[in-house]
Formats: structure tokens, C-alpha cells, sequence
């Protein structure tokens, strides 16, 4: 395979995923500042830090209201990661890549995209957010069907789960985070109504609300919660199951290509760390570094994948 | 523009009824309904829209990606009509490339005296560089798409030979399967000849063009100038098609004296390169030094043999518009036949004599540049106002060389579908040659682009034409 093509298929389901962790964050942010929060511009601010895109939206904006935030995080294509940037994105690698995919996957993202852009086409009011955020994962949805019913599971596969499993780590990591501090044993108060209103709000976002109390009953804790997105590997967004998707693929490419190379030697020393922790020893260390830590390792697996597999020149 | 003139409509005969071929498509289209047709004409835009059947207008930020058109009545071509077609495009592609060959070579037609040395040294689209070079096989035009039009029921004339980079292909390709797709049962009932081979011939082709020091099965690669290209869309198909790498300049570089591309497992050789990118974009080393498009130093491995080039550098020597005129005579020089398929009688407007009788009859000719395509800068003569007449008449006299004039032809027509029923409009058909060392193959058909205002002569997908299905019937 050309290593443009390699990394055209990474890219593309890396904008794919951003699309739709952002169109989740929004959804989240939506509703807690509806139905919850006392200070929505706090949340939306959170928001927008979440998404990586406080800087830019900064300079064009002065504060944080929330159709300000809704409109730079949806459809606002000078925001590199807005829906419609990464559709736009996802859409010019995957025509670039096209010989790579089925017609059926590469039908998903153009007909997305055409959608998209029809969808986003005048500002979303919030009459209409919810019917444009569910559009949004449908069609994310329907791409993700194609892939995984119609794309031979080969090298072309392999690429694709990397750039899904890289953004999303990337994704959860960074909501963990923005909110680590309300999941400190210190800022605590079990049962308190803002500390439930920050807690549900980390789990909407990754849309793990229902997923979360269904295995926990109540133990509804920051304990419980960071737990769950770090080490629960049945929850599909969790770090350790993104980690093991990147195992896997890098793992059968190994296999293919019959050759090691370093992004392989990182991605084995992230499951030894992962393996080697619990919950218990993350707070103990800090939760913090923990995950800034985790971020940093998960960028520089991304960026050993673009090296050793010549994505570019 | 519109030409008063009567024209040659190849379905609807004058008074009643409908010309042979078209006969029993007749018989089907009569007991169809409008609303039905136009609910199923609909449905085809939709199909293009989601499979990305676009192309880029050059020039256009906004309405960057746009579709062609697509009517859905054929064009119905009788076996018999395609026999003596096919034959003559046939002799004009052996014709074209044993002129290329003379014209690299020992120029003996030069020396012979049927071309001008002049029309040859001081033509831009002759290359120096190929002086000498033999391609793989003896191959220089490996796709061609000869341009035909029609004016009665026996002339076929060629307009252009296309020995370049002819595209349409996906076109005539995709108009086929959206047909099949609305309307099968049309396909049961009336036997077409299938146009579906032409990726596995493509591939086929360009492998038995391999150079002579390629061990095993060819590496074939299309070389493209990226997704920005008007053309994009055919040079993904094509390569998805024919199951071959879509490369772009940035992808190769020389290695060991061989062209290879970057894989994800390292440089691997390439030894059939299928490009879709102009002579002067190819190599930055060798023409213009500012391409990006290109791969540095290729030419130097295709002088060394090591890789096939298709079409070969050079080859637009032969479809320039200013040899157009002597291609009578050079295919019988080199065929030693009279051509099959008519030239459209040419006014070489470098000749003081062609100039004046042009300048006088400018309001009734179609006048091309040497060098252009895709209809940009011409004048359409009898569509053109006073002023835009005055202003080409300038031009013409500032340069004559850069230009030839044609009378306009009076194109058959085909009808389209419209709303209130058929209506005529004029077409052309490119059909696509494949020439290797087995020998060649033409696919049956090709695309024939309709132009869809009333009237108009211009066909050109960026001049607003359409297209359509073209069928050859079995018998």
C-alpha cells in the first residue's frame, strides 16, 4: 500500500472520530447547561477547552454564549477541528484514498458530508441542535457500519482502527483532564448536586451515562468514574481499550509486513504501564500526571505510526 | 448559437418514425411515461451526486465540484456503422504512432516533403528530448480518443485525435451502469455490446507495454495531479478499476535507476506509469522546473529503458491542431491507404492565402487554437457578435500561426429528454483505442457528449455539455 494512502486512512478516520466527539461534547455541554448548571459560560468555556479549541475560538469571540460556542464547534470552518471542518477533512482523504475503500464506505462519507453540509449550512438554533447532532451520529454511525461490514480485515483495515483508537484516547484523555479536578478524592463530596452535575457531564460527553450505572449500580464515585474511563476495557472510548485496539492493529501489520518497528516497542510499553496500574496507584501518583502523561505517549505512538509506515515523504 | 441549416438527427427521421438502429428502443420509449422518465432522470443526478461522479471547473472557488449532465436517451449506433468507424480509427491510430516514430526518429516524412520542416522544429508540442527514443513495445500512444462527429448518414468526420491524455473514459463507463440500473429491462430486450471491459483491457495493455528488462507480472500505476484536478474523479476510478496504485508526484522518486514508489513496507518499483499529467509537469529536471507534479529525473530512467510512459512524452506533436490538416496525407504516407474516416476541411491561417480567406469569412467559421483544448479560445464564427468578431480578427492578425479555421459542421443531433418530450441536440462520440505490442483494441462506443442548449454546437463539459449513453447494437 502507498504510505500517502496508509496515512490518508488514518486521517480520515481520525477527522471522522473528531467529528463526532465534538458533536458529543457539544450534546453534553447542551444539556448540563440547560438542565443543570448555575454558570453555563463556565461550561461551554470547559467545553471549548475539551475540543482543544479555546485558543482559536478566543480570538474571534469574547465570551462564552452558548450559541457563540455551539456555532465555532459545529460549523465554523476556521475551526480546524469544528464538524464541519473534519467532515470536510475526513471527505478530501477519503477521495484521496478512494481506490483503498469499498463503495459502500466511501458512499457513507460523501453522502455524510453532502448532508453535512446541507445540515450546517445556516447557524444551528437550539430548536434544531438536537435533530442536527443526532444527523450527525447517524451518519458517523452509518460510515463506521460500512467500514466494519463491507473493508477486508487487511493493512487498509488496520489503518483506519489506528486513526479511530489514536483520536478517541486523545479524546477521553483530554475529558478526563479538563475535569481531573472534580474527580479528586479531596474535591469530593459524594452526593453533592455539583459535583453529580460535573460527573454526569463527563459521562454524557463520552456518552456513557446509561453504560456507566448499568455496571456500577451506585457506586457513583470520581473513584469509580476514572476507573471507568481509564482501565474498563469493555467500555469501547476507554484509554485501555483504545490501547488495545492499537495493540491489535499494529499487531496484525507487524504480522503482514513481518516486521517490527518502533511505533510496536511504544505501544507494547503503554499496555506494560496500563497492565502495571490501577486506579489506586493513578491517585496515589496523581491523576494529573498520570494523564498528561497519557496524552503525550499517545501522540508520540501517532506521530512513530507516521514515521515507520512512510505516510509522507 | 444556432445554425439555420438542416441538420442530420440520427433517431427521428424528418417526417415519422425513427432511423433503423433506433427502432426498437422506439417501440420501449413510446409506451414510457414522462413523469415516470423524469422521476427516473432525477434518481440518476442523485446516484452521481453520492458516488462522486463530479468534476472541478477550473476557475470556480465556490461551485468547485460539479456534475455532468446525464441524458438518459442513448446514442444508438448500427453494428454496420461501427465496423467501418472502428476500421478507420483504427488506421488512424496505426498512422499516428508510425508517425510519431518518424517524427523522433529519421523524419523521413520530412525529408519527403508532406509535412513542413517549420510546422515541426518550431512547434512547442515537439519534444527534443524523445529524439532517439525508443518507448517499450514501439508504443507512443497507448490510449487515444479520437474525436468524431457526424453530418449525414455516411460522413464521419474526425475533429481531433486526442493522442495525449484523452479523458471520458469513467463517463462512457458510468453512464452504462447507471443505464443498466434504471432501466434492465431495456438490456434484455435490446442487445448492446457490453463497454465494461475496458478496465481490465486498460490494465492488459499498459502491462504488455512493460520494458523489456521487467521480470514478472508489471507494476502498472496512474499518475495523478491530485484531487484538485478537473479530472480526479476518472483517475481514482481508473485505478480502482483496473486494481493498480493512484500515485502522485510526491509518491515516487528515482531509486537504483528505476521509478519507485513509497509504500508503507518501503519503495517499491513501478514499471507501467498510465499519467494523467502534461509533458511540460513531468519531470522538474527535464522541462519546467517549478512542477510539482512531477517525478525529478524520470525522464532520464525512461531513456534508460526502465520505464513504460503512458502516452509517451512527445505525443502531442501528433494531436497538435496545426498537423490536424496534413493527417490525410500522413496516414497515407505511412498506411499506404487512403484515410477511411474524413478530415474537416482546415485553414491553416499561417498560410498568407488560408489568412485572408478567413479574415473575409470569419463570421461563418469556427476558429481554434494550435495549442488549445476543452474549447477554451476559440470563436465560434456564426455565433460571435460584431465586436467579439473584430477582436478575434485582431488576434488573428497579431499571430496567425497560432491558428486554424474550420467551417462549421452542420453535428447531427440525437434527442434528449426533456419535460415536453424529445428535443434535438448536438452530439459528438469519442471512442478510446488501446494500442500495445498484441495489437489494439477499441471498445465499442465511447462517450458522446450532447451539447443541451438548443442550437448550441459546443459539447465540452465545461462549456455546459452533457452526455450519454452511446450503444453499439450486436447483429
Amino acid at each position: 500500500m502507498l504510505g500517502k494512502t496508509a496515512g490518508g486512512l488514518y486521517w480520515m478516520f481520525r477527522f471522522l472520530e473528531r467529528s463526532e466527539n465534538t458533536a458529543r461534547l457539544v450534546e453534553a455541554g447542551f444539556r448540563i447547561a440547560l438542565t443543570r448548571s448555575s454558570d453555563p459560560e463556565s461550561e461551554w468555556k470547559s467545553v471549548l477547552t475539551t475540543a482543544g479549541v479555546r485558543m482559536n475560538y478566543d480570538q474571534k469571540y469574547d465570551g462564552y454564549t452558548a450559541l457563540d460556542a455551539i456555532d465555532f464547534l459545529l460549523r465554523d470552518t476556521d475551526n480546524p477541528s469544528s464538524v464541519m471542518s473534519s467532515i470536510n477533512n475526513a471527505r478530501t482523504n477519503a477521495r484521496m484514498v478512494r481506490t483503498a475503500l469499498t463503495t459502500e464506505v466511501w458512499e457513507a462519507v460523501n453522502e455524510s458530508w453532502m448532508a453535512m453540509k446541507a445540515a450546517l449550512k445556516s447557524p444551528v438554533t437550539q430548536a434544531k441542535l438536537p435533530e442536527v447532532l443526532g444527523e450527525i451520529r447517524r451518519y458517523t454511525a452509518l460510515v463506521r457500519g460500512a467500514l466494519h461490514g463491507t473493508m477486508l480485515r487487511n493493512d487498509i483495515f488496520d489503518f483506519s482502527q489506528l486513526g479511530i483508537a489514536i483520536e478517541r484516547a486523545d479524546n477521553t484523555a483530554r475529558i478526563i483532564d479538563v475535569k481531573y479536578y472534580t474527580l479528586l478524592p479531596s474535591a469530593s463530596f459524594v452526593g453533592s448536586a455539583l459535583d453529580n452535575v460535573q460527573w454526569e457531564t463527563i459521562l454524557r460527553s463520552v456518552s456513557a451515562y446509561r453504560s456507566f450505572r448499568w455496571l456500577n449500580n451506585d457506586d457513583i464515585s470520581p473513584m469509580s468514574i476514572a476507573d471507568f474511563l481509564i482501565f474498563d476495557s469493555r467500555f469501547p472510548r476507554s484509554l485501555s481499550f483504545c490501547s488495545r485496539i492499537l495493540d491489535e492493529n499494529l499487531g496484525y501489520l507487524a504480522k503482514d509486513y513481518r516486521t517490527r518497528l518502533p511505533c510496536h516497542d511504544m505501544i507494547d510499553a503503554q499496555r506494560d504501564r496500563l497492565r502495571a496500574s490501577t486506579i489506586e496507584t493513578v491517585f496515589d501518583e496523581g491523576l494529573h500526571e498520570f494523564i498528561t502523561s497519557f496524552i503525550r505517549e499517545n501522540n508520540a505512538i501517532g506521530l512513530q505510526i507516521e514515521q515507520d509506515y512512510s505516510f509522507v515523504g | 448559437m444556432s445554425t439555420d441549416r438542416q441538420h442530420f438527427d440520427e433517431m427521428l427521421l424528418g417526417g415519422e418514425g425513427v432511423r433503423a438502429p433506433y427502432a426498437e428502443y422506439q417501440e420501449w420509449f413510446s409506451h414510457e411515461d414522462v413523469s415516470r422518465l423524469s422521476k427516473k432522470s432525477k434518481e440518476a443526478e442523485a446516484f452521481f451526486r453520492r458516488t462522486g461522479i463530479t468534476f472541478n471547473v477550473y476557475g470556480q472557488a465556490a461551485a468547485q465540484e460539479r456534475l455532468i449532465p446525464f441524458d438518459l436517451i442513448p446514442r444508438i449506433i448500427a453494428n454496420r456503422e461501427w465496423t467501418k468507424l472502428s476500421k478507420g480509427i483504427e488506421q488512424r491510430v496505426r498512422g499516428v504512432n508510425a508517425f510519431l516514430h518518424d517524427i523522433y526518429h529519421r523524419q523521413e516524412i520530412l525529408r519527403a516533403g508532406v509535412v513542413p520542416v517549420d510546422l515541426i522544429a518550431k512547434n512547442a508540442a515537439f519534444l527534443p528530448q524523445m529524439m532517439g527514443v525508443t518507448p517499450p513495445g514501439n508504443v507512443y500512444t497507448h490510449i487515444v480518443g479520437t474525436d468524431i462527429v457526424r453530418t449525414g448518414e455516411d460522413d464521419f468526420f474526425v475533429l481531433e485525435d486526442n493522442a495525449r491524455t484523452p479523458s471520458g473514459v469513467s463517463y462512457m463507463l458510468e453512464n452504462r451502469e447507471t443505464m443498466l440500473q434504471m432501466f434492465p429491462e431495456l438490456f434484455s430486450q435490446i442487445k448492446v455490446q457490453p463497454v465494461s471491459d475496458y478496465p481490465k483491457n486498460l490494465r492488459r495493455s499498459l502491462a504488455a507495454c512493460a520494458p523489456a528488462g521487467c521480470n514478472g507480472k508489471p507494476t502498472v500505476a496512474i499518475l495523478t495531479p491530485g484531487i484538485h484536478n478537473s479530472a480526479y474523479f476518472e483517475h481514482s476510478f481508473l485505478a480502482d478499476q483496473m486494481g493498480v496504485e493512484l500515485v502522485e508526484g510526491h509518491d515516487l522518486r528515482v531509486v537504483d535507476g528505476h521509478i519507485a514508489m513509497r509504500t508503507t513496507e518501503g519503495y517499491k518499483t513501478i514499471d507501467v506509469l498510465y499519467r494523467r499529467v502534461d509533458d511540460d509537469y513531468l519531470d522538474p529536471l527535464n522541462f519546467r522546473p517549478d512542477s510539482m507534479l512531477g517525478v525529478p529525473g524520470i525522464m532520464d530512467v525512461y531513456r534508460a529503458g526502465n520505464i513504460t510512459i503512458a502516452n509517451a512524452p512527445g505525443t502531442g506533436i501528433a494531436d497538435d491542431k496545426a498537423i490536424y490538416s496534413y493527417m490525410p496525407d500522413i496516414i497515407e504516407f505511412y498506411t499506404g491507404e487512403k484515410a477511411i474516416l474524413k478530415n474537416v476541411q482546415t485553414f491553416r491561417c499561417s498560410e498568407p492565402d488560408a489568412l485572408k480567406y478567413v479574415l473575409d469569412n470569419l463570421a461563418d467559421l469556427v476558429v481554434k487554437e494550435v495549442h488549445g483544448s476543452g474549447g477554451y479560445g476559440m470563436l465560434v464564427g456564426p455565433a460571435a457578435s460584431k465586436k467579439e468578431l473584430a477582436a478575434f480578427a485582431a488576434k488573428l492578425r497579431k499571430s496567425p500561426g497560432n491558428y486554424i479555421a474550420q467551417p462549421t459542421l452542420s453535428l447531427s443531433t440525437v434527442p434528449i429528454f426533456t419535460k415536453k418530450g424529445l428535443a434535438p441536440r448536438h452530439v459528438d462520440l469519442r471512442p478510446f483505442a488501446l494500442v500495445s505490442p498484441d495489437g489494439m483494441n477499441i471498445t465499442p462506443g465511447g462517450l458522446t457528449r450532447v451539447a443541451l442548449k438548443a442550437g448550441s454546437l459546443v459539447v465540452n463539459s465545461s462549456q455546459g455539455g452533457g452526455t450519454k449513453d452511446t450503444w453499439v447494437l450486436e447483429d
